[in-house]
């Protein structure tokens, strides 16, 4: 009978390169594979296939998710434990494991991990140290050992010029709430042995409700370290373990990790948060709306970004769904600007617009980047006052208007995005001008100017009957 | 597959196998050998061959590998009283 199988965690191929892979990618010896192996066996042993979310780093094991048959993110180089804790306050039932390496936890990750733990989020950390930076090819880490010779300490690891190894255990017990602090070893089978009980005590507590459960496992890296893989276990227990110290430095039985999740917010509440006015009710949707997709595009200032907002406040209050996303370079003004706006009946799953049927081109550069974009009997409207071309395509419908001239008419030209918007109002019918005429004053940071963007709606309204759309 | 009297023995699957030789030093009883063969991944791969295996897994989780070694023990255990 079977003694002791690939545990049932793992998948039973790894499709990572190509089809039908049954090899992790960890170089021979490597500790990582070790780690996997206690760690799926332990999730099959409590029976929590179905529960874990799994937390992959970067560093050599950010492949975890192709060899771990359970829930996965990969997170950004060293926010596991931020990721995690995002994780615990939404899924109260995860078992959330962060793996991490010791360039991703206890040097890029170092505020992520300190506040988790200090926290207490009812997590389990795996805290891999092999004393250098593996997947980059050896550099030093923060764990790296005085006099260890790395690719950026060719003459060793210097106490003056890089500081000392970082002992995490050390460093987690000085913080009050962990419950479970322990520190393993990879040097020999009997210590796997014994890692293997730690590995599970720590995912145990998670169920448990314990709270913050770290553990630190000392691993060999034999490439870095150009060592055989029976050498370099071999200096995980000479050299790594007088300094990194084998124990439990903390297990307490308190139950500290009951009210991580946040109360949830009921029914339709974070709706009526988004209104822009709680006594004006939203109307029925109206279900013969066509499926907007708009992208408002100028330079920062022009209220790109305030016109796509203003135009979200109006749908919701037409009942219909919304979403805005913003995209704007590092410039608070001048740079380009791009708002993204969808409008539709049916839920909408991605804010991104690669193709909008409503390109509102404020100046230049926007109607170059995005006139190609636009599909078939889309709505291109161009801004005159700064763009002097025609658009070239003859398959979308055009409207051009001197926005910025008529802003500077009404005596405020930041109300140029009023104006476009109104017109926009008026050609697609999705809002009507007097919905949009009540949503202003309450969407206006500055309330004095109301008066002044109301009064751009007039003066498009008039624009436009004056220049009706020309049908085509 | 070699197997003792007792029918303990592992299976070492050689396209698993890196050759990293943990097993050969983990076994209390020196069941494992390198062999001399290469597998598809261009490693000499571990094989089982002395049949005082006691099934005890020291060679599965010393192995890196996920699968690469699975253990069996005898379905009857007899004669350790």
């Amino acid at each position: 009978m079977v003694q002791y199988s690939k545990p049932r965690s793992f998948y039973d191929t790894f499709e990572r390169k190509g089809e039908g892979q049954i090899s992790t990618h960890y170089c021979p010896g490597c500790g990582h594979g070790n780690a996997h192996k206690l760690i799926a066996e332990a999730i099959d042993t409590l029976g929590i296939q179905d529960r874990v979310v799994f937390l992959s780093p970067v560093g050599c094991s950010v492949f975890a998710y192709y060899y771990f048959d359970t829930g996965n993110i990969q997170c950004a180089h060293g926010r596991a434990p931020s990721v995690g804790t995002g994780v615990r306050k939404t899924l109260d039932d995860a078992i959330v494991i962060s793996y991490q390496g010791d360039g991703d936890l206890a040097g890029i990750g170092m505020a992520s991990i300190v506040h988790a733990a200090n926290r207490g989020e009812n997590i389990t950390v795996f805290f891999v140290n092999n004393a250098i930076y593996g997947m980059t090819g050896g550099q030093m880490a923060p764990t790296t050992l005085i006099d260890q010779k790395t690719q950026t300490t060719p003459l060793g690891r210097n106490l003056q010029r890089d500081g000392n190894p970082i002992g995490m255990c050390e460093l987690m017990d000085s913080l009050e709430t962990p419950v479970y602090i322990e520190r393993v070893t990879f040097s020999s089978p009997a210590k796997i042995m014994k890692a293997r009980k730690v590995v599970r005590k720590a995912l145990q507590n998670q169920i448990d409700k314990k709270g913050f459960s770290f553990v630190e496992i000392l691993s060999p890296c034999p490439v870095n370290w150009k060592m055989s893989p029976t050498d370099a276990r071999r200096w995980v227990s000479e050299s790594l373990e007088p300094i990194f110290p084998v124990k439990n430095f903390r297990d307490l039985d308190d139950v500290r990790g009951e009210s991580a999740k946040l109360p949830l917010m009921e029914g339709n509440r974070l709706l009526d948060y988004l209104k822009p006015e709680k006594h004006i009710s939203p109307e029925a949707p109206n279900e013969t709306v066509v499926d907007q997709q708009v992208k408002i595009a100028g330079f920062g200032g022009q209220g790109v970004m305030s016109a796509g907002v203003l135009l979200s406040n109006c749908v919701i209050q037409k009942g219909l769904n919304t979403t805005w996303l913003p995209s704007y370079g590092p410039e608070m003004r001048g740079g380009t600007a791009y708002a993204s706006v969808k409008v539709s009946t049916q839920p909408i799953g991605s804010p991104v617009v690669d193709f909008p049927n409503v390109l509102i081109a404020m100046n230049g550069p926007s109607l170059e980047a995005f006139e190609e974009k636009v599909p078939a009997g889309g709505l291109i409207m161009v801004n005159t006052s700064l763009i002097s071309r025609k658009v070239q395509r003859k398959d979308v419908r055009t409207y051009y208007l001197p926005a910025t001239e008529l802003a500077k008419d009404v005596g405020l030209i930041a109300t140029a995005n009023i104006i476009v918007l109104s017109i926009y109002f008026l050609i697609s019918e999705v809002v009507d001008l007097d919905t949009f005429r009540k949503v202003i004053p309450l969407s206006l940071k500055k309330k004095q100017l109301a008066e002044m963007n109301l009064q751009a709606v007039d003066k498009a309204e008039v624009y436009f009957s004056e220049h009706p759309l020309e049908q085509s | 597959m070699a197997q003792t009297s007792e029918g303990n023995y592992i299976v070492i699957n050689p396209d698993e196998c890196k050759g990293c030789r943990l097993c050969i030093e983990a076994c209390p009883f020196q069941c494992i050998v390198i062999g001399s063969d290469i597998n598809s991944l261009g490693y000499q791969y571990a094989k089982f061959e002395k049949p005082d295996c006691t099934a005890c897994g020291l060679c599965f989780y010393a192995c890196p590998e996920p699968g690469a070694i699975t253990v069996y023990k005898a379905e009857k255990t007899g004669g350790k009283a």
